[in-house]
């Protein structure tokens, strides 16, 4: 089995060069003999499908959404980084790699890490090139808006849907290529598994969720580019539909899962507000521009925020991270709103909130001027919770959000299975222990636009093409293990809904394996994790038919995926003695209370092995050579 | 919080499905829409009736799966808004609530108040899009766009693809999905080097999908969750019939 992370010898800035130099290119002609399968649409498969069409490989895209256009990616608001240094603030490639290897608390590959900082200049050019509509200053050059974690001014967004105008960018790229026959799409389909025929990755098996069959695909190569799985939590800022499943299949075919404990929880949510809620809602991270975060300095100060004077106000970040303030990165944000809560500080009904307060702000720039800048979450800020964030301040508390975790990847993306690449959220490769704002959509699209077509035609030029052949026995097989598994789970007719099971789930995991771990809770999580589970498989009740549309049967699967999946977090997180971004150990911290990291043993990228059901994996190690950074304890102070 | 529903269940595409009665119990006003149907949906589970099947997905009114005709209205009383982001406190305690599918030819009902909105897709790969590949574009900043425009292609490039719009309309076009698209890439200098055969095409497109015409009644703009404006129609027919009428092919 395949573990070299293969990064290209030579100095960092030259080692992207000098890989695209190096690989093996397809002649032109020879590309349409090639079939490629993507699953997933969002801002990593729909870049990626776009652009190996027009490459001319034969292109297939599977998403289980009604249409490409609505994969998760179209939810992120705030925006995209990228090194222009348009605003001659000092951002250059090299502060935007270190700020990000920084911000991920040094567990990321500097090689990765770098080359996501070169490409980021070009995705913007690609973007307006698209007609993605970019704000813009009244010069009609492109604005910029800060975001966390970076004191340079370098983030480019379309008001508060950037993510939805990339995608649509990506999606109508696509749509191009659909309509050029190069691509065809298949939408409402699930991946159930990975087919692999001796060791290489050569087909999926998916569901159609109109008429529920199962179906097998053949190509050459197949990239899984399935997003996170915040789910896991069961609230989270994710989309309902958003799943392990498709990543959990791979890993259970061999491919190793890496950093699964990193997982960020982001800091302005609007607060949980009852047992029935069913999903959290993100306020961008670019309200902390404006807005500044407190609680009350006294416990369980129950008066109305106005009532509250000044002096009586703790602006704890501002307090604390003097230089970064309200800015500071997600991981550190999340974790003092849970310190300040858990002191009896927290604000709004169930004491789970902090203040994100815009008063200052509307006094200094007025109120066009915010209305302008945010006018629109703070129109669904009112939707949700019946206040006007415009007379009172916001209440926020951190939700799960995004995962930095995800299938093991080499630097051409490719997993240790070869033929099956990972792209974006799916993969671990960029973010380290902490992702930064506005870089999941860079990193998206840097993998989709500009390092996919680069690398799978390497892998592709020593390959032999297969036409989608589907004729091996492996096909077959994986075919009635899926069908297998439906049948299974439509037979056990017990009590309890998926849902039940799924927030059961998420509450073992937010309480235990959430902001803060320690050796007790991941413990008692992962002895509860398994007694669910056990009773999942006796007690699900799953109604209707398996070869009809049937939305329990859909949840369930994923559940049961979730967890399985939800042990193997449990079981990094316990086994990362350490803390780093947003993996908080409570048994390593500074005397600030600060996540304190043990580089002697720990930096190295933790990559599980699938070893059977009822067994424990394998724990492979790669090792974190940094040849250019100095690792420093993270400091926003 | 209670309420009478009377939902549309509709087994699949030949079934002729027909309304059922259900009630809502135990709802707090500050359930959405979608949450007070997961408990309704959960309470059937446990009567043994198969729950009803509804699209949704973000639930934060951005990703355009949600879909519900609600007392007649596409994503029901609140202007600008998504049924994901309606709340109940929107709803008086004992109201009968009506809930159907989005109705239109164009839109055939898959399951319950599920429908297939593939057509907007197949109008957009018409030529909803600038026909540029990756690799090769000039520095962003070569290409100036007076703040205005950019703001008006904005406004225009925000529509979700719910297809609201043809639920409200009595004729079930599609004339605002189309005219958004057409105005936010005709806004901008990317998009306009191939303005007419995109407008052409797109109408086309979307005339074969069985989509009506625009008789000026403005319900679109009435039931769109982003306030897309029907004065990107006018701009859509003006774009569509200089082109036409200059157009060597017409």
């Amino acid at each position: 089995m395949k573990r070299d992370a293969g990064i290209p010898s030579g100095p960092l800035h030259q080692k992207w060069d000098k890989h695209c130099f190096d690989s093996k290119l397809i002649n032109p002609a020879n590309k349409k003999k090639y079939k490629i399968i993507i699953v997933g649409t969002g801002l990593a498969g729909a870049s990626a499908a776009a652009t190996l069409a027009e490459l001319g490989y034969q292109v297939e895209t599977f998403c289980f959404q009604d249409s490409p256009r609505r994969a998760h990616s179209i939810a992120a608001q705030g925006g995209i980084n990228a090194a222009k240094n348009y605003q001659n603030d000092g951002d250059s490639i090299q502060r935007l790699f270190y700020d990000t290897i920084k911000g991920g608390d040094f567990r990321s590959r500097e090689a990765n890490v770098y080359r996501l900082a070169q490409i980021s200049n070009h995705i913007i050019d690609q973007c307006v090139a698209q007609g993605v509509p970019f704000g813009r200053e009244y010069s009609g050059y492109l604005a910029n808006r800060s975001f966390g974690g970076a004191q340079v001014s370098r983030t480019f967004y379309c008001r508060g849907q950037t993510g939805q105008q990339l995608l649509l960018g990506a999606y109508q790229a696509l749509a191009r290529q659909i309509h050029a026959g190069k691509v065809k799409s298949h939408s409402r389909t699930e991946m159930l598994d990975v087919v692999t025929v001796g060791g290489k990755a050569k087909g999926i098996v998916v569901r159609d969720l109109v008429n529920g069959k199962i179906e097998i695909h053949g190509a050459d190569a197949v990239i899984l580019a399935t997003g996170g799985y915040s789910n896991v939590f069961y609230l989270s800022t994710n989309a309902k539909g958003c799943n392990v499943t498709a990543i959990y299949r791979a890993y259970k075919k061999g491919a190793l899962f890496a950093n699964p404990c990193y997982t960020q929880i982001h800091p302005t949510c609007i607060p949980v507000s009852g047992h029935y809620q069913s999903k959290l809602t993100l306020m961008s991270e670019s309200l902390r521009n404006d807005g500044r975060i407190w609680v009350p300095k006294k416990k369980a100060d129950h008066r109305p925020p106005a009532e509250i004077p000044e002096q009586e106000r703790d602006y704890y970040l501002e307090r604390k991270y003097p230089s970064y303030g309200n800015l500071a990165p997600r991981d550190i944000s999340s974790r003092n709103a849970k310190e300040v809560c858990d002191e009896g500080r927290g604000v709004g009904s169930t004491g789970a909130g902090v203040y994100l307060d815009f008063s200052e702000a509307m006094k200094g720039l007025g109120r066009k001027m915010i209305e302008e800048r945010y006018g629109n979450l703070f129109e669904m800020y009112e939707r949700i919770t019946g206040e006007n964030p415009y007379q009172t301040p916001m209440r926020i508390y951190p939700a799960a959000h995004y995962a930095m975790g995800g299938l093991w990847v080499d630097y051409h993306l490719m997993s240790n299975i070869e033929g099956l690449f990972v792209l974006g959220e799916a993969n671990f490769a960029d973010h380290g222990a902490n992702r930064l704002g506005a870089s999941a959509l860079m990193q998206g699209l840097a993998d989709g636009y500009f390092i996919i077509p680069n690398t799978v035609s390497h892998y592709l030029a020593q390959v032999k093409p297969g036409r989608g052949n589907t004729s091996e026995p492996e096909f077959q097989q994986a075919k009635e293990e899926s069908e297998q598994r439906i049948k299974k789970l439509l037979s056990i007719k017990g009590k309890k809904t998926a849902g039940e099971f799924h927030r059961q789930l998420g509450k073992i995991m937010w309480d235990d394996c959430g902001m803060s771990r320690s050796e007790g809770g991941l413990k008692k999580a992962l002895a509860s994790i398994l007694l669910l589970r056990e009773e999942f498989w006796k007690n699900v009740n799953i109604l209707g038919e398996g070869n009809d549309l049937n939305q329990s049967l859909e949840h369930a699967g994923r559940v049961a995926d979730y967890l399985e999946f939800a042990e193997l977090i449990c079981q990094d997180a316990l086994d990362r003695r350490e803390s780093c971004g947003a993996h908080f150990r409570v048994e390593s911290q500074t005397p600030e209370g600060e996540a304190l990291r043990d580089d002697k043993n720990f930096c190295y990228v933790a990559a599980w092995e699938f070893k059977g059901s009822g067994k424990s994996p394998t724990l492979h190690k790669e090792p974190l050579n940094f040849e250019t950074v100095k690792l420093t304890q993270r400091s926003y102070q | 919080m209670k309420f009478t529903l009377y939902v549309w269940r509709q087994k699949n595409q030949k079934d002729k499905g027909k309304i059922e009665k259900y009630q809502a119990e135990n709802i707090t006003s500050d359930m959405s829409f979608l949450e007070m149907l997961d408990v309704v949906n959960e309470d059937l589970i446990q009567k043994g009736i198969e729950p009803i099947a509804f699209d949704h997905d973000c639930r934060e009114g951005i990703c355009g799966t949600c879909s519900l005709t609600i007392n007649g209205i596409p994503h029901g009383p609140d202007k600008g808004t998504t049924v994901c982001q309606l709340h109940m406190r929107r709803f008086q305690d004992g109201d009968v609530i009506y809930i159907e599918p989005w109705r239109a030819k164009a839109f055939p009902v898959v399951k319950d108040l599920i429908v297939d909105r593939s057509a907007f897709d197949r109008i957009i790969q018409a030529g909803g899009y600038v026909s540029v590949s990756t690799g090769g574009a000039p520095d962003g900043n070569t290409l100036l766009v007076p703040k205005d425009d950019a703001e008006e292609a904005m406004d225009a490039a925000a529509c979700i693809g719910c297809g609201a719009c043809v639920a409200a309309c009595p004729n079930a076009s599609a004339m605002l999905f189309v005219a958004a698209k057409v105005s936010h890439l005709g806004k901008l200098p990317q998009g306009r080097a191939e303005q007419k055969q995109r407008v052409l095409s797109m109408v086309q497109a979307m005339d074969g999908e069985g989509f009506g015409n625009c008789t000026n009644h403005f319900e679109c703009m009435k039931a769109c969750p982003k306030n897309i404006h029907v004065k990107f129609i006018a701009k859509l027919n003006r774009e569509y019939l200089k082109t036409s009428i200059l157009s060597e092919k017409s």
